[in-house]
């Protein structure tokens, strides 16, 4: 019957994205989708969420937080980790030929992975939110892909002072999108989805939730009659 | 016709299919979401006097023959939980509410009783087998006759809502346990909680739940929860809701057979989504059909006739 047991992989490089965040790359390919997520496990620690960046070979970011991710930035490259998954079936999927993704903080990392997958033909802009300056992240990763990036910050130390969705309202305001793709903390999301309905665009949404057995059982990511773990993360309605 | 109705304490079950207590938690609009695809019953997730964060991540795994869980009695307290039974009641049409819940100690049963009947739910049920809180509270209640029909009796003095009583299979004779509920007075018993279990990953060479230990659930138990059912069903007379393992409708008609009234899913919502009970309704209703069976009642207990 179908086991979802973690499983050890090696940590081939660890990438510094700025002075509380680190890429781990494995040496492990994977089939993912963008927007899906694994659950990383220490043993005797704990175990907890984290998108996928990339599956071949698989990538997750880590932001120091807290003890668990503390512990995975104490690690060193041939260190082991455990994980499973990946999980969701709701995932990020390109909808149209004109697309704008916006990310804030730690959201950038999924749509990364959904720019990288699905390069080729595809007009993309991409918005990065954060505190300030020193806690932007990716923008050279989306540079490298060749995509337009736009940064807002709320301390004003780089590019647009202020929120991520005042910039998506501008651009809405300027020219057609198809669809908006769109990872953060919630009150940015809610911001994102009241001005996509008022330009009438589609949306694509990454709920974050409390995550625990990542198979639809637990129901500890329940959110308005959702599992976030099964049905999403990603969204194309909201509210439900 | 054939009907898939049952009937427990006088109030009616569209479907024996009960949602087991804990599986897919507590909120309103996916307990409701779940009912739609074919329940007789929910459960709620089991609350106690004082919210709990439960234990650290990993808490559920799915290994080759089942799931194992240490979820360790996360829930919100019972004034919240009030409020999420009451908002339940009106998303619901026609399927029964069961509150499950749990004490750190024998007042603490009573405590919470008084206060989750205040919600008007159809039951409750009194949860006094979680294997997954030993550290902190002891040994399960429901391993003790005494403590079982004191905890039932007490309970029954302070709520008017008809009670079940949650039983635990790591017991040694769990027809003492039964008996001990229902002279307490329980108007139902459930059974069977999860058997206890441990599961070690040998590449750290650590256990895989950070609870160490976890309640096995799935289709790895059915043998045990079949035996249990069986067990009560010949010593008891109130009536019983099986639960272990039952993931496709011949392991419900098995559990009716072995003298369960009502029949408990849980882990199945792993092996086949949320829609698992309107499946299993069908797979009932074909057997039925194709023994020519009329309702459940000319099911129930037959492994109990000579």
């Amino acid at each position: 019957m179908k086991t979802n047991l973690p499983k050890p992989i090696i940590i081939n490089r660890i990438i510094n994205e700025n002075y509380k965040v680190k890429t781990f790359v494995s040496k492990t390919e994977i089939k993912s989708k963008p927007g899906q997520f694994i659950l990383v496990w220490l043993p005797r620690l704990a175990e907890r969420p984290f998108a996928v960046v990339d599956d071949s070979p698989l990538a997750f970011t880590v932001a120091k937080v807290g003890k668990f991710t503390q512990a995975l930035h104490n690690l060193k490259e041939g260190d082991r980790i455990w994980f499973r998954g990946p999980f969701g079936k709701g995932v990020f999927k390109l909808e149209g030929e004109e697309h704008l993704l916006i990310g804030g903080g730690y959201g950038v990392a999924p749509l990364y992975f959904l720019a990288k997958k699905s390069l080729k033909g595809h007009k993309m802009t991409m918005i990065i939110g954060a505190k300030s300056k020193n806690e932007l992240l990716f923008e050279e990763k989306f540079n490298r892909l060749r995509i337009k990036v736009q940064v807002a910050t709320e301390d004003g130390s780089r590019g647009e002072n202020g929120l991520a969705p005042n910039l998506l309202y501008k651009i809405l305001s300027e020219k057609k999108v198809d669809c908006v793709y769109a990872c953060g903390p919630m009150p940015m999301l809610a911001k994102v989805v009241e001005i996509c309905h008022n330009f009438k665009v589609n949306f694509q949404i990454s709920l974050e939730t409390i995550i625990k057995c990542g198979i639809g059982v637990c129901g500890s990511c329940s959110y308005q009659g959702k599992l976030v773990c099964q049905d999403g993360p990603v969204f194309r309605h909201w509210p439900f | 016709m054939v009907s898939l109705t049952t009937k427990i304490c006088g109030k009616i079950f569209k479907s024996p299919l009960i949602l087991t207590s804990g599986v897919l938690g507590t909120e309103a609009e996916l307990l409701a979401r779940v009912a739609r695809s074919g329940l007789g019953a929910v459960t709620t997730k089991s609350c106690g006097l004082v919210p709990r964060v439960g234990h650290e991540n990993p808490t559920v795994l799915a290994w080759e023959n089942g799931l194992i869980n240490a979820v360790g009695l996360t829930n919100p307290g019972v004034d919240q939980e009030i409020e999420e039974i009451k908002r339940l009641k009106k998303l619901l049409d026609g399927t029964i509410i069961i509150a499950s819940f749990f004490g750190a100690t024998k007042k603490e049963f009573i405590q919470v009783a008084g206060r989750l009947s205040l919600a008007c739910p159809d039951f409750l049920e009194v949860n006094l087998s979680c294997p997954n809180t030993e550290c902190e509270f002891g040994r399960a209640f429901a391993t003790d006759a005494k403590d079982t029909q004191e905890i039932t009796r007490s309970v029954k003095k302070v709520t008017k809502i008809p009670i079940i009583v949650k039983l635990s299979p790591n017991v040694t004779d769990i027809k003492i346990i039964a008996r001990a509920a229902e002279d307490g007075g329980a108007n139902a018993i459930s059974a069977i909680n999860t058997p206890t279990g441990m599961l070690i990953d040998v590449e750290s060479g650590k256990p895989m739940l950070t609870n160490k230990f976890g309640g096995i659930s799935g289709p790895a138990i059915r043998p045990i929860a079949i035996r249990c059912v069986y067990e009560i069903a010949s010593s008891v007379k109130i009536p019983i809701i099986g639960i272990g393992g039952v993931t496709y409708g011949r392991d419900a008609v098995e559990m009716i057979m072995a003298g369960a009234t009502a029949v408990g899913v849980g882990s199945a919502v792993y092996y086949r989504g949320i829609r698992v009970f309107g499946k299993i309704n069908q797979e009932i209703l074909r057997f039925m059909g194709a023994h020519h069976f009329k309702n459940l009642e000319e099911i129930r207990s037959s492994a109990h006739e000579n």
